[in-house]
């Protein structure tokens, strides 16, 4: 086929040039994020603002002062502290149990792979709701987890209500919901893992632990680091189930950035600060997903390769 | 592997009924407390047997809450509605225009290409409130604050991503030349993607759909910022009820059933697509 047949095969009529075409499909779709990307730019000028919605004759540019007051502000080292803990607590144990969870139902057997798709239910339930399962659970008047608490001794455990063991209770309903997640995308990783070298070592009788160390653990590497920054990013950025639980509270218990910058725009007005908070949390996350889409893309070639 | 002692398989059984046990418990307590009155929900110990009632859901389907106090009403399918509108529509509005920008990705690769699909890409990892904040006080001045297109919009951020990444590698994974060969018979482009393309990218464009759905319908802060109580989905409105007074904790309950059926449901027919979809189209299951 020359390029002269080509030519003259080109349907007539309704005909866009090669160059512009894929401009013109993505377009659209453009079009509608620029919108979205707008007030990004709005944020970071509100940020270097004193802005007050109860004093909007007040508004006037402080540049550096909202970023300035967080390194003496107790509340901002609050913020910081309880979200990367909050972060740090929730993926680390997540990891844990989804890889542990992953290795039982390595094996593809009916009952298997039954109980993974069972297990997918937490993960598709929306996480405020879920929240407000765990809420009417641990119901000191007539919760059923409060019940079983004082079973095993814990009369009057307060879950989310006291400032002792709120944390653990959010991180509790993470726990529940995002598992599945970390959960199922290493289980497919170890289901894809070329047979071979295990054979080989069971042949040779290497011991368990050494198989796991030397061999699963190195090949699942990076399903294991995408997992793990797909949670951490978005686990650093948790609302919903803080909010929906206990409003950040008690007190400035849980008042994690988003929860933090929420109630700074929604109760005090302060546009200036809530805009600061989204500012630091967008660099911590923008460092973050620098790291994941690396690692995600190397993943993502691999998975076309096998198509 | 083969050499599996008695002991560690009944270990196994045991850790793997505990970890069903963890991950179930919630939603079949929840199952149970929907069909209780408010009676036998607060008698202590908890009763696991019960006369089931029907009560709660009547409530919610009628929005009438019959009390001592006098009828009550519940604008709860209201919230099933918006819930269900929000998430079609907008997931119909990124498939329209998602679908086309994958393809573009996919089989041409223009100046810029790759950093605009990884500009959609940071939108799913960028905080919410960091544009939701600012777009209040634009919404209120656009007249889109508290409307159903200022949503769809917003909802954009979680649909398009998703959409286009996943369906991005599914047209890539048909071979070009097909679509070639059909060119070269004289087709012009928009045929070959309207006949060849996309049929064979149709599972995973509706695997994507059904995905971005799901993940429309779990959405909450985006409607608790933008939306007040008569457009708001059920993610906000259950929670709202919490603190509504006279609501029964049976009602809540059937609530949150109704809430997560839908999406539970879609999980469980498109669980062999939901690895790929979770992973953004870095793993496939």
């Amino acid at each position: 086929m020359t390029a002269a047949t080509m030519q003259r095969n080109r349907p007539s009529g309704f005909r866009i040039s090669k160059k512009v075409l894929p401009y013109v499909l993505s377009l659209p779709a453009l079009l509608v994020c620029i919108g979205i990307l707008i007030p990004f730019f709005t944020s970071v000028v509100y940020s270097f603002q004193r802005y007050r919605l109860s004093q909007p004759w007040a508004r006037q540019f402080n540049w550096g002062d909202n970023y300035i007051s967080f390194f003496t502000d107790p509340r901002f080292w609050n913020t910081l502290e309880i979200s990367l803990l909050y972060a740090g607590i929730t993926v680390l144990l997540e990891l844990l149990l989804g890889l542990g969870i992953a290795m039982l139902l390595q094996k593809r057997s009916t009952l298997n792979n039954f109980i993974s798709i069972m297990l997918l239910m937490p993960l598709m339930t929306a996480p405020a709701l879920a929240a407000l399962m765990w809420k009417l659970m641990t119901n000191p008047g007539f919760g059923v987890l409060s019940y079983l608490a004082s079973l095993i001794g814990l009369q009057d455990f307060r879950w989310a209500s006291s400032p002792s063991t709120a944390l653990f209770t959010v991180v509790l309903v993470d726990i529940w919901v995002y598992t599945p997640f970390i959960m199922i995308l290493l289980l497919a990783g170890l289901r894809s893992l070329p047979t071979q070298p295990f054979e080989a070592a069971a042949l040779d009788g290497v011991p368990r632990s050494f198989v796991f160390f030397r061999i699963t653990l190195p090949m699942l590497t990076p399903y294991i680091l995408t997992a793990t920054l797909f949670r951490l990013l978005d686990s650093i950025q948790q609302f919903d189930i803080i909010y929906a639980m206990t409003q950040g509270g008690p007190g400035d218990t849980l008042t994690v950035f988003q929860v933090e910058a929420y109630l700074n725009f929604f109760q005090s007005t302060n546009v200036g600060r809530s805009a600061a908070l989204m500012i630091i949390l967008w660099a911590i996350t923008y460092f973050l997903s620098n790291i994941f889409i690396k690692n995600w893309l190397r993943l993502r070639e691999r998975a076309r390769g096998q198509a | 592997m083969e050499h599996t002692s008695l002991l560690e398989r009944i270990l196994r059984g045991i850790a793997l009924t505990l970890v069903v046990v963890f991950f179930m418990f919630p939603i079949v307590w929840i199952l149970m407390m929907s069909f209780q009155t408010n009676e036998t929900i607060l008698r202590i110990p908890p009763q696991l047997v019960f006369k089931p009632t029907l009560a709660n859901y009547t409530a919610l389907i009628t929005g009438k809450l019959t009390t001592a106090a006098g009828t009550l009403d519940i604008a709860f399918m209201r919230n099933l509605w918006n819930s269900v509108f929000l998430s079609v529509t907008s997931v119909a509005v990124a498939l329209l225009l998602g679908v086309p920008a994958a393809y573009a990705f996919a089989r041409h690769k223009f100046r810029g290409s790759e950093d605009i699909a990884f500009t959609l890409l940071s939108f799913r990892f960028a905080p919410a409130l960091l544009v939701l904040l600012p777009l209040t006080l634009y919404f209120q001045k656009l007249g889109l604050a508290n409307t159903y297109i200022g949503l769809i919009w917003v909802y954009q951020l979680i649909c398009l991503p998703l959409i286009l990444w996943i369906v991005r590698g599914y047209f890539e994974d048909i071979p070009a030349d097909i679509e070639y060969a059909y060119r070269i018979a004289g087709h012009s482009w928009f045929a070959t993607f309207r006949k060849i393309a996309l049929p064979l990218a149709g599972p995973g464009i509706a695997a994507a759909g059904l995905l971005a759905f799901i993940f429309a319908w779990n959405n909450f802060i985006f409607a608790l910022v933008l939306a007040s109580a008569d457009k708001q989905p059920v993610t906000v409105g259950a929670l709202a009820f919490i603190t509504s007074s006279g609501i029964q904790y049976g009602q809540i309950s059937a609530a949150i059933v109704l809430s997560i059926t839908p999406t539970l449901a879609l999980a469980l027919y498109a669980q062999r697509y939901l690895v790929e979809g979770l992973s953004l189209g870095a793993v496939k299951g």
